[in-house]
């Protein structure tokens, strides 16, 4: 029999690994709080939710997107490769422009979002929640001249969110990045030092004005001194996977494991969604050449999703969480659930994503929720309103340039 | 410009049968060979100054039905000339021969055990094989279909099983998938008849007689012919069925063009979704229709016609995936004279060189890893003896299958390995024919890469992509194009790639036309 330490020996790939800022963002971690995302070890929180919450929504924060998946791909044929695999028009994208959107299967099942960025005539850089480079290989065959090459562990990257977070940057030496606007990126020196490169994209997934930042690993350390010396007086904090679901539901986006499913690891038939049921339709361009899962799409589109993602304002301030929806008070027809809610600080409502039944959506809708006080449970049938627009929206958010603060 | 109802891809047999049917029904058609002849594999052609050869080279399941339709006798067809002898050679002379077909056969140089044998297992092999017959003229239904009419099939089908009475049935379905070689020592003894009665479920897959798959169904697919799987060559060889179904669709108005290569089916994209209309040629020539009929391979339609930014993701894989490698090379040889095999009176039969069954299984073996067989194993016939025109009068062509060469060698083809594989077949083919090096006057050997190239077939295949179970039926040649009509609106398969499949008989061709002319409006003549 194998001793236990060889036992353990056989475990020692599971261990998680760590990121490239994980030196300096460990030495905050004081709860010893780690959730992991993509086998890395990974902040749900970093000293405390709402503490962290209110750094990016009252001044600023970091957010390590190491563990994110980035793709380069590449080769004459890179954009009609991506065009077919995804379902949004990429050839309108101009170089130093970044754009959100969503690949699907031949079922037209949403199978990742992500951004893409078009780093040059042939090069784009392709990023994704999870792991995807099979797929993205196999919608690479049959084109001639498609390099795709997985740059996960190759480049440090770091969002950094908040409304002070231009002046910090700018602070720290990003001369003119007030100029830049979302959605756009641009390169810098980090340092001043011009073999220091560092991209800077508006981008981010808090809603509010904000920066990702892409740098060589070797530079990673650097780079957050630099940013938390700059950030020093602006109380800048890492926040985790917590914050983060918090600010993301503010700003009405999507995760998966919550509002999607991603269609290639979902096990029972059609318990993962389109992007018509996700609201995304605005990412699927009919007017395109052919994309994958065209042909399903269009007919999810001329029938209209059986669901649709909605978001709600939930009267009171009980959390709905894993809430079933109903037609009326009397709970008399199940018509859908919540997939997140939360009580928003900012915006002071109980709000939430929920997925509704299409046809129900212009009745009332109640949710059933059931909370405890002192351990003693409860039930409440809250009454929901529908809201279009995010509940958070700063104007800063689109302002070129981004307001001062 | 021309504009027509339906194109042709492809002037082989399927795709002649496919477009006469549509002519017949009124429509304007024009079939684009890349070759200067018609016929596919089944064009004859000069392969020496007066000697002309087939790759395909007997007729065992040419459809009664097709041949019918497209009154293909008129035209000086015959779908009855009776069937060869069917000859598995031995060195020493004592050959096991089987004459005739079905239940008048006679079976000489076997035990009486396994000549009385063999009547239970031919007849229980028919029955089997008429409970299929029907299926290989139908559109298969479509996995996951709520059609009833689609799904009718299926019961037709359970129905037919029903009929064979219970045990039957489950001998039909113990059999159906077992090895070759499981039904030969379970039926026979003689080694020589085991390998004869294997070889047609064999040639042309990547299965030998051990190998679990469709070998048994490949045989019982091959009995559909009027001589139950029995091989004929027609008056006037294999050049007769292409001339005749040249004729036939001429006549109907069929427009042809030879040394007419498509490079590209025109894809239309807009708002509505895709739709073919038309191709081009590698010449950069437009023709424009409403419907374009692809009687080519099915990797080859989508891959490189359609192309794959006009297709799903996944479905691209599963036709990139397809098994389409050849393991059947061609071996013709212009002699001066009529070749004298030992023990045999006459070479008019079909020959198998293959003295047991684990020769097949021995020369699978070294084809499996990329090489040639080091022991070939092969079907001769004399096509010259039914039809004198192939070679120079008093003179005459030996064509025979050779397997296994595979369409990927090992370390690649080379005239080099090419000209060793020659000369290891006919040092075969001397132990049984010793003066065949003394009458040889050209001999040519076309490994699968070699009738890649020079007759535009994917592989070298045989059936265009492998028999086997997964790519059979419902799945042929995969799901979400195995009823002729594909994801891309006008666009059909109609060659051997598609149900039921290769060889000489107008299956595929005919079932497509049916589904066409199901699906579309009429249009009028
Ligand atoms: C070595 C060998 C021996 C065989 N022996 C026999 C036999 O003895 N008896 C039997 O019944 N069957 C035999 N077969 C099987 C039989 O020949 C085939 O299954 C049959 O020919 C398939 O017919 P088809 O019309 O579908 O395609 P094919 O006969 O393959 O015809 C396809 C046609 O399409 C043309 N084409 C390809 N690409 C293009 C393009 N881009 N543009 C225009 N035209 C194009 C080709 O030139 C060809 O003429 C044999 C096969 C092989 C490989």
């Amino acid at each position: 029999m194998k001793s236990n330490s060889d036992m353990t020996e056989a475990y020692i790939d599971e261990q998680l690994k760590v990121t490239h800022f994980h030196p300096r963002s460990s030495k905050f971690n004081v709860r010893d709080a780690w959730g992991l995302w993509n086998g890395f070890k990974f902040a749900d929180y970093y000293y405390d939710v709402d503490f962290e919450y209110f750094c990016v929504r009252n001044s600023c924060g970091t957010y390590d997107i190491c563990p994110m998946q980035k793709y380069y791909i590449t080769g004459a044929d890179a954009e009609a490769m991506l065009n077919r695999m995804v379902t949004r028009d990429i050839s309108k994208l101009k170089i130093g422009r970044v754009t959100y959107l969503c690949w699907c299967t031949d079922d037209g099942r949403m199978i990742d979002d992500g951004t893409v960025f078009k780093l040059g005539p042939d090069s784009y850089m392709l990023t994704s929640g999870s792991p995807c480079i099979a797929w993205f290989k196999k919608g690479a065959f049959g084109f001639a001249d498609v390099k795709i090459t997985d740059m996960s562990d190759k480049i440090a990257a770091l969002a950094f969110q908040g409304p002070t977070t231009c002046e910090v940057l700018k602070k720290m030496g990003l001369d003119g990045i007030e100029t830049l606007n979302p959605f756009n990126f641009r390169h810098f020196s980090l340092n001043g030092d011009s073999d220091k490169k560092l991209m800077v994209s508006r981008t981010g997934f808090t809603g509010d004005l904000g920066y990702e930042l892409w740098i060589a690993p070797e530079f990673a350390l650097e780079l957050w001194d630099a940013l938390y010396q700059a950030g020093e007086d602006y109380l800048i904090h890492p926040y985790g996977e917590f914050a983060t679901g918090m600010l993301r539901l503010e700003a009405g986006f999507i995760l998966p494991g919550l509002e999607f499913n991603e269609a290639l690891k979902t096990v029972r038939f059609q318990h993962d969604q389109t992007p018509f049921e996700l609201n995304l339709g605005w990412l699927v361009d009919f007017k395109k050449p052919h994309f994958n899962g065209r042909t399903a799409l269009l007919k999810e589109k001329e029938h209209g999703p059986e669901f649709t993602l909605v978001k709600l304002d939930i009267e009171g301030n009980k959390c709905a969480e894993e809430s079933y929806l109903y037609n009326n008070k009397k709970l008399d027809k199940h018509i859908g659930y919540i997939t997140s809610t939360i009580w928003s600080p900012v915006v002071k409502a109980n709000i939430a994503l929920a997925m509704v039944q299409t046809k129900y959506l212009k009745g009332d809708i109640w949710a059933e929720i059931y909370y405890t006080k002192e351990m003693r449970p409860h039930l409440k049938v809250a009454k929901c309103t529908l809201r279009d627009k995010p509940f958070w929206a700063p104007a800063r958010t689109r302002a070129k340039p981004p307001l001062p603060i | 410009m021309n504009h027509y109802d339906t194109i042709i891809i492809g002037g082989g047999h399927n795709g002649l049968v496919c477009g006469t049917y549509l002519a017949k029904n009124g429509e304007k058609v024009l079939v684009l060979e890349a070759s200067n002849e018609l016929g596919g594999l089944a064009a004859t052609r000069e392969f020496a100054p007066g000697f002309k050869a087939s790759v395909a080279h007997t007729l065992f399941q040419f459809s009664d039905k097709v041949a019918k339709d497209l009154k293909l006798a008129s035209f000086g067809f015959d779908i009855n000339t009776s069937p060869m002898a069917n000859v598995s050679l031995n060195v020493e002379g004592e050959h096991v021969i089987l004459e005739g077909w079905g239940a008048s056969s006679t079976l000489t140089g076997v035990s009486d055990k396994d000549a009385e044998k063999y009547r239970e297992y031919q007849q229980l092999l028919k029955r089997f094989s008429d409970v299929l017959k029907p299926f290989w003229l139908k559109t298969m239904p479509r996995i996951g279909s709520s059609s009833f009419k689609e799904n009718l099939t299926f019961a037709h089908l359970g129905i037919k099983m029903r009929m064979l009475g219970k045990k039957d049935m489950g001998e039909f379905m113990r059999v159906a998938t077992l090895p070759a070689r499981d039904l030969m020592d379970e039926n026979f003894d003689s080694e020589q008849l085991k390998a004869l009665l294997s070889w047609d479920g064999l040639i042309g897959s990547k299965m030998a007689p051990r190998s679990p798959n469709a070998t048994i169904l490949a045989l019982l697919y091959r009995m559909s012919g009027i001589h139950e799987g029995a091989h004929s060559l027609p008056i006037g060889g294999i050049e007769n069925l292409v001339q005749a179904l040249q004729t036939a669709a001429i006549n109907s108005g069929v427009e042809i063009k030879t040394g007419a290569k498509v490079n590209k089916i025109i894809i239309q994209a807009d708002e509505n979704g895709l739709k073919t209309n038309g191709v081009e040629l590698e010449s950069g020539e437009i023709f424009t229709s409403t419907r374009v009929v692809s009687a080519i391979d099915p990797q080859r339609t989508f891959i490189d016609l359609v192309g794959v930014q006009n297709l799903e993701i996944d479905f691209v894989h599963r036709i990139k995936r397809l098994r389409c490698d050849g393991y059947v090379a061609k071996l013709h040889l212009a002699l001066s004279d009529l070749p004298k095999f030992v023990g045999l009176d006459k070479p008019d039969g079909r020959m198998v060189i293959s003295d047991e069954l684990d020769a097949i299984e021995f020369a699978f073996d070294d084809a499996k890893y990329g090489e040639p067989s080091k022991k070939p194993v092969m079907e001769i016939v004399i096509p010259s003896l039914s039809d004198p025109s192939l070679a120079p009068s008093g003179q005459h062509v030996l064509s025979a299958h050779v397997m296994y060469v595979p369409y990927k060698h090992k370390d690649g083809w080379s005239e080099k390995n090419k000209a060793e594989l020659y000369e290891r077949v006919v040092d075969t083919l001397e132990r049984y024919v010793p003066d065949i090096r003394e009458i040889i006057i050209h001999g040519e050997l076309l490994t699968p890469l070699d009738l890649d190239k020079r007759y535009h077939i994917n592989g070298g295949h045989w059936h265009h992509t492998e028999m086997s179970i997964s790519q059979m039926l419902m799945m042929r040649p995969t799901y979400e194009a195995a009823q002729y009509s594909t994801l891309i609106p006008g666009l059909y398969l109609c060659g051997a790639g598609s149900h039921p499949g290769g060889g000489l008989m107008g299956g595929p061709g005919h079932n497509a036309a049916k589904e066409i002319m199901k699906t579309k409006v009429k249009v009028n003549s």
